[in-house]
């Protein structure tokens, strides 16, 4: 059929790799469409922002990383200095995004829809410029194959199955979070109030909710996903840049509405999905097109199932 | 916003038949207001085709005017710059629609003129004769328009966030196939790839526009061909706009619902909106695929359409005075930043005319200024005494040097503290932490009151006179787009419906 087919082997070995790969990538994207997912469900609004959230948490692991000696001289051993970084890059983030809440779009929450939405392409362009300022438009490496003599990259085979401790560990520390974060909205009292908000914010707020203090935290919760994410990112991929936040982000908000955006579950789902499906695309069909091809499926998925495929129909109201 | 809403007057009375709020609506619409209300004023009372004329001759005139030819190129950018403003306010400003793969059909548009006006495909799969301009031209025109049609044909039944996603992703899908475009290959279905984009290298060496025997060669003749395309535009559109279409458009961007619901036909007005807006970018895209004798798919970006929306958020959406006016302001203030000489006077000029047209009283005004000069040079004494290299540091000045002697490089001397901005603490540049610093002193100001507002305006202001010396100013290709983020968040903050617009009252 092709000529690419006369030097690459697909078997079941090169399938596997290319499914550990996109869930490894999928649990990236689900993290950050929980972001999307929580903000839309409260908000109705399309926080353009998130993804340059994420590069931020990146960059701040970094900082953290590379500021504690990692990764050839670190001043702390591997499992304590993870667990600083990803709580760094967790905390920065939460803040970042409870400013960006406070500054850009509670002054705009009676403006028309359209306002908001270009406030957030302007936070959006100016994170990722501040980043740029800050860091240079170069990549930076968090080069964690240097680390420990690449002790994160060590292989576990079983059976068809390959991956590396990197993988499992992104994979589980994902899940980790995302279980917290269910607790979280179906067993506390905040996240039956974040549920109430997005179910109905005025009748929460009449129920004596107060609905800012909720938007914060979903803010600063769907934020610090991202940080984690970001790290994640760095600790796997390694190289970061100020404009990776954007494709992840439109790829990440895509996975919400796969989902059903303002569902949880299904943001988590939906990111899994797309994760695999760019990675499939790589391995099978084009790596220079991928994002053409993944983005061409996305329209159509959204021009054809808005709600995704756990959501609800959206009813409008007058 | 809309907290100047007018309590019914005991005078007018409830009346029978009389709609209260359709009676008052005209007074909730509030036009623009502050220094450029004069201004604004003044415009609306001048005729339109006065005011057109006037900004046609004066652009046209600017060739006669200076025989510098970066001024003229700079003239014939920012015309370009117009032309898409005008047209992304059709879609953004009229008809209220998120059109964010707007730069993709301006970029298509080139790489069209490009294709068609070499003749070939960049692998020579494809022959054609060089076809002329006139030909070229329309038919560039006509594919934008009907990409367009084809791009919203299926985003039709989308709004608001959706619609502004879907349209995102097609200027993504753009920029992969432009940049990755050398080596198309069907998906791989086709064996070796086919060279349709020229790759990340783009395409060069297109031919020149060639008008009534002549070649267009240089800015001067781009600058006429884009102002009379403008004045051309600028008509047809008003005229569109005064049309049942127009008035569609507004009752579609002020209440889409309502808009159906009074029969209008929704998807259609929809459609044409985001054609329209295409094909004016259309043209656009014909003229820089000549002008700049080339086509390059880094030059159509989201930091590209990020400046054309504030050029038009800027000017006030939905104003076409407004749009000319944001677009001419921000591509000249961008090329002002790209000359750290110019950009400083341009700053410190701007600091001193927003403090004294916001700061009332007088007696106000002159304390903030005297503790901004207090403040400035204690600090400087204090960092002269303890760390005399901290106030040494060059100021940044681009190739022109007369501003290391100027005047205005003495006072800073003796004001700010200027180290040369490499050392580091942690990785970190110090003005890397003073620029972090001063977002956040900027974000505390906003929400203090009362004497506190004033008292920490001081170090603010300073700050940001550090931050701008000491980073911003040394490097303006960040800084630039940087700008043009935070004009979209001041604005939409607090002006939401820019210089010239008009607030929109939200009807519930």
């Amino acid at each position: 059929m092709s000529s690419v087919l006369a030097f690459q082997v697909y078997d079941w070995h090169y399938f596997f790799a290319q499914l550990v790969a996109g869930l490894t990538l999928g649990s990236l994207y689900a993290l950050i469409a929980l972001g999307y997912t929580m903000v839309y469900g409260v908000l109705k609004l399309l926080n353009f922002a998130h993804g340059d959230v994420y590069m931020l948490g990146s960059y701040i692991g970094w900082f953290v990383f590379t500021g504690l000696g990692a990764p050839l001289a670190a001043r702390v051993p591997i499992v304590p200095l993870l667990i600083l970084v990803f709580a760094a890059a967790m905390i920065g983030c939460g803040a970042i995004g409870v400013v960006i809440e406070r500054f850009a779009y509670r002054p705009l929450r009676k403006a028309p829809r359209i306002a908001p939405l270009i406030s957030a392409l302007g936070v959006s362009f100016f994170l990722e410029q501040t980043a740029v300022l800050l860091w240079g438009a170069n990549p930076r490496s968090y080069d964690t194959f240097s680390l420990r003599n690449g002790e994160l990259f060590g292989q576990i085979t079983l059976g068809n199955l390959t991956f590396s401790y990197a993988q499992l560990l992104v994979f589980l520390s994902a899940l980790v979070l995302m279980a917290a974060l269910s607790l979280f909205v179906w067993r506390t009292r905040t996240g039956k109030a974040m549920r109430a908000v997005s179910f109905d914010p005025e009748a929460a707020s009449m129920m004596g909710i107060d609905i800012d203090r909720v938007i914060s935290i979903t803010f600063l919760i769907g934020s610090a996903l991202a940080g984690a994410a970001g790290v994640m990112w760095g600790v796997y991929y390694q190289n970061l840049n100020p404009y990776m936040g954007f494709g992840a982000g439109l790829k990440a908000f895509t996975a919400a509405v796969v989902g059903g955006i303002g569902n949880i579950g299904g943001a988590m789902l939906g990111g899994l999905l797309i994760g695999v499906a760019e990675s499939l695309t790589t391995g099978y069909l084009s790596s220079s097109f991928q994002d053409l091809i993944v983005f061409s499926v996305l329209i159509v998925f959204m021009l054809f199932r808005p709600t995704g495929i756990r959501g609800t129909p959206i009813l409008q109201k007058v | 916003m809309s907290a100047e809403l007018p309590t019914p007057g005991p005078a007018t009375g409830p009346q029978i038949g009389v709609d209260e709020w359709v009676l008052r609506s005209g007074e909730r619409i509030t036009g623009p207001g502050g220094l450029l209300a004069p201004v604004a004023r003044a415009a609306e009372r001048t005729p339109r085709l006065v005011l057109l004329a006037l900004f046609v001759v004066g652009a046209a005139a600017i060739p006669f005017l200076t025989s510098n030819g970066y001024v003229i190129g700079v003239a014939a950018d920012t015309m370009l710059y117009v032309l898409l403003a005008v047209g992304l306010n059709v879609a953004v400003g009229w008809a209220g629609l998120l059109d964010l793969g707007y730069i993709a059909f301006y970029g298509f548009a080139a790489y069209l003129y490009a294709v068609l006006s070499r003749g070939h495909l960049p692998d020579g799969s494809v022959l054609l004769t060089h076809w002329a301009t006139w030909q070229t031209v329309p038919v560039v025109v006509a594919a934008t328009i009907v990409l367009g049609f084809l791009l919203a044909l299926p985003s039709r039944r989308l709004r608001g966030d959706y619609l502004a996603i879907v349209t995102l992703f097609f200027l993504e899908i753009f920029n992969n196939f432009t940049t990755n475009g050398s080596q198309w290959n069907w998906l791989g279905f086709s064996g070796t790839g086919h060279d349709v984009t020229g790759g990340a290298s783009g395409l060069i060496q297109t031919d020149p526009w060639r008008l009534f025997g002549h070649d267009l060669n240089d800015a001067r003749d781009y600058l006429w061909v884009a102002l009379a395309g403008f004045a051309v535009i600028v008509i047809a559109l008003t005229f569109v706009n005064n049309s049942r279409t127009g008035r569609a458009w507004r009752a579609l961007r002020d209440d889409p619902l309502a808009a159906e619901l009074m029969g209008m036909p929704v998807k259609w007005l929809m459609l044409l909106a985001i054609a329209v807006g295409a094909g004016i970018a259309g043209f656009a895209g014909a003229i820089n695929g000549a002008y700049y004798q080339g086509v390059f798919p880094q030059t159509y970006s989201f930091q590209l359409l990020i400046t054309v929306y504030a050029m038009v958020i800027l000017g006030g959406a939905g104003s076409l005075g407004g749009v000319v006016f944001g677009a001419v302001v921000i591509n000249v203030m961008l090329e002002v930043l790209t000359h750290p000489a110019d950009a400083r006077w341009v700053f410190y000029a701007g600091l001193l005319i927003g403090l004294v047209a916001k700061v009332r009283p007088w007696r106000l005004l002159a304390g903030v200024l005297a503790g901004l000069a207090a403040f400035g040079v204690v600090l400087n004494e204090i960092v002269r005494a303890v760390w005399p290299r901290g106030v040494r540091g060059p100021l940044a000045t681009g190739q022109n040097t007369y501003a290391q002697h100027g005047f205005l490089s003495d006072v800073l001397h003796h004001w700010l503290v200027l180290p040369a901005n490499t050392y580091t603490v942690s990785n970190f540049r110090i003005g890397n932490y003073a620029f972090v610093l001063l977002i956040a002193l900027v974000l505390t100001l906003t929400i203090l009151h009362g004497w506190r507002r004033w008292v920490l305006l001081v170090p603010v202001l300073w700050g940001a006179a550090f931050v701008w010396e000491n980073v911003l100013i040394e490097q303006n290709p960040t800084t630039r787009p940087l700008f043009l983020g935070v004009i979209l968040i001041v604005l939409m903050a607090t002006k939401p419906s820019g210089l010239f617009g008009t607030n929109r009252v939200e009807i519930v």
